[in-house]
């Protein structure tokens, strides 16, 4: 897949000695990120090996699935104290994104907290129009100037599959429209978080993983 | 904007790309994985592969060639054909399906539509109505269409959706194989009445079927196979028509 990584400016080898850990836990569809990461030349691990995660050049945390039985497995496994200790770049993805905020109404659960934001559930004022889950290609709006966003190919679409978001906060770098506007990805510090599905996103959720890779 | 879907379905038997006109007669368009990277590069919005021949014994094939595509393609794509138990949805969401749909086994255990639901969430369940007007009513149809059921298609599709499905593709058999357009008035009756996705399959032939479905039929998604395996529609040209015609899409 060297082709690929080379149309949006990275070569295979650019990430091949990069050690990047994939947190693995109770959610699903953490393969696709782990081909995504393959397809640009890099080797993630899938594990929940504290030590592994730590001292990993760069982490993921994928997610796909419910937020309550998501916390709960976390905690049991002491993941969350982990996940918030963490100083390297981290990504989170979808339900993974939702996580790193406050609180989320999905079974009003309480989150990891890394960004003050809440987590909402869509409610479609009219429901011939807006369907939910929010599921297909949408565009990503109103993007700050961030390193994860350089260079992003143009019209700027993304996969989303998900029932709630992430409201718009100072931590949101860009937004998509559904129904309102809402987070479309968030920054603060070394955690990064991405709603949509950048691994099933074609060439521009490539350009995402590989900016994020480059951090 | 959210945009309306364009999906190939790739049938697949014994690892190859097959499609049937009425599902009777057989066609060999090509392997799996080329045409599912042709139709990834060419801006296809997702992919769906019908596994047309799947028993039990196939599922180990089935789920090697879903790895191979997952490797391969970086857009969403469905696999169906067969599945009926949690465990099968298992196997091929691990092997990297994004979605599974069910069909016949939902319709003889609608059970199942929840318990998937339950276990994987409702954005991985897709649930297969193949339709058919049977004087003047419109009855769910099982086995590819041949095998009536008593079950009336609107009623099944709200039933679907309340259990847990994550979306509907509807595939009136009607219309399928006679390249005279979609069947966009139930379409438009079903996806009205639901929350959930649809996915209007069947009659694709010209490019303004399309622009129906999505106007007329209300359709979230239009699904369509030989048109595009044998070039008849390009995807770049139908989905420029369709930027041209006002349809939200993306490029």
């Amino acid at each position: 897949m060297t082709d690929m990584a080379s149309d949006i400016g990275h070569r295979a080898s650019d990430f091949i000695k990069m050690n990047i850990a994939v947190i693995k836990y109770n959610a699903g569809n953490v393969q696709s990120v782990l081909y995504a990461l393959e397809r640009l030349g890099a080797d993630a691990e899938l594990t929940d090996d504290p030590e592994k995660i730590l001292n990993a050049d760069k982490v993921i945390f994928p997610g796909q699935g419910e937020a309550s039985t998501a916390m709960t497995y976390l905690k049991a496994r002491k993941l969350d104290q982990l996940i918030r200790e963490i100083k390297q770049p981290f990504l989170g993805v979808c339900l993974g994104l939702q996580l790193l905020c406050e609180h989320s109404e999905e079974n009003n659960t309480e989150c990891l907290g890394i960004f003050p934001v809440k987590v909402k559930r869509f409610i479609p004022e009219n429901s011939q129009e807006f369907k939910v889950p929010h599921i297909g290609w949408n565009e990503l709006e109103n993007l700050a100037d961030n390193v994860l966003l350089k260079d992003l190919p143009d019209p700027k679409f993304l996969y989303y599959v998900h029932s709630y978001y992430a409201e718009l906060s100072d931590a949101t770098i860009a937004s998509t429209h559904y129904i309102h506007d809402f987070t479309a990805i968030l920054h603060r510090d070394n955690y990064w978080a991405i709603q949509a599905h950048p691994e099933k996103s074609s060439t521009v959720g490539e350009k995402l993983l590989s900016n994020f890779l480059s951090i | 904007m959210l945009t309306k879907r364009i999906i190939p379905c790739l049938d697949i038997k014994d690892g190859r790309t097959v499609k049937g006109v009425n599902f009777v007669q057989l066609r060999d368009a090509g392997d799996p994985v080329e045409l599912a990277k042709v139709y990834s590069d060419e801006g296809a919005d997702e992919l769906v592969f019908l596994d047309i021949t799947a028993t039990v014994d196939k599922r180990k094939t089935l789920a090697e060639l879903v790895t191979k595509v997952a490797m391969a393609i970086n857009i969403p794509f469905t696999v169906g054909g067969g599945i009926s138990t949690v465990e099968d949805v298992k196997v091929l969401l691990n092997a990297g399906a994004d979605k599974i749909s069910i069909n016949s086994a939902a319709v003889k255990n609608p059970g199942v539509i929840d318990e998937m639901a339950r276990e994987f969430g409702s954005q991985c369940i897709v649930v297969a109505i193949d339709t058919r007007d049977v004087d003047g009513t419109d009855y769910v149809h099982t086995h590819g269409g041949r095998k009536p059921t008593l079950l009336q298609t609107q009623k099944w599709a709200k039933e679907v959706a309340d259990r847990g499905a994550g979306e509907i593709l509807l595939t009136s058999m009607d219309h399928d194989g006679t390249k005279a357009g979609f069947a966009n008035e139930i379409t438009a009756e079903i996806s009205s009445a639901l929350s959930i996705p649809v996915i209007a399959s069947g009659g694709a032939g010209t490019m303004p079927h399309f622009k129906d479905v999505f106007t007329f039929g209300k359709a979230d998604a239009a699904l369509a196979a030989s048109i595009f395996h044998f070039k008849e529609i390009p995807i770049p040209g139908l989905k420029s028509y369709l930027i041209g015609e006002g349809i939200s899409i993306r490029k």
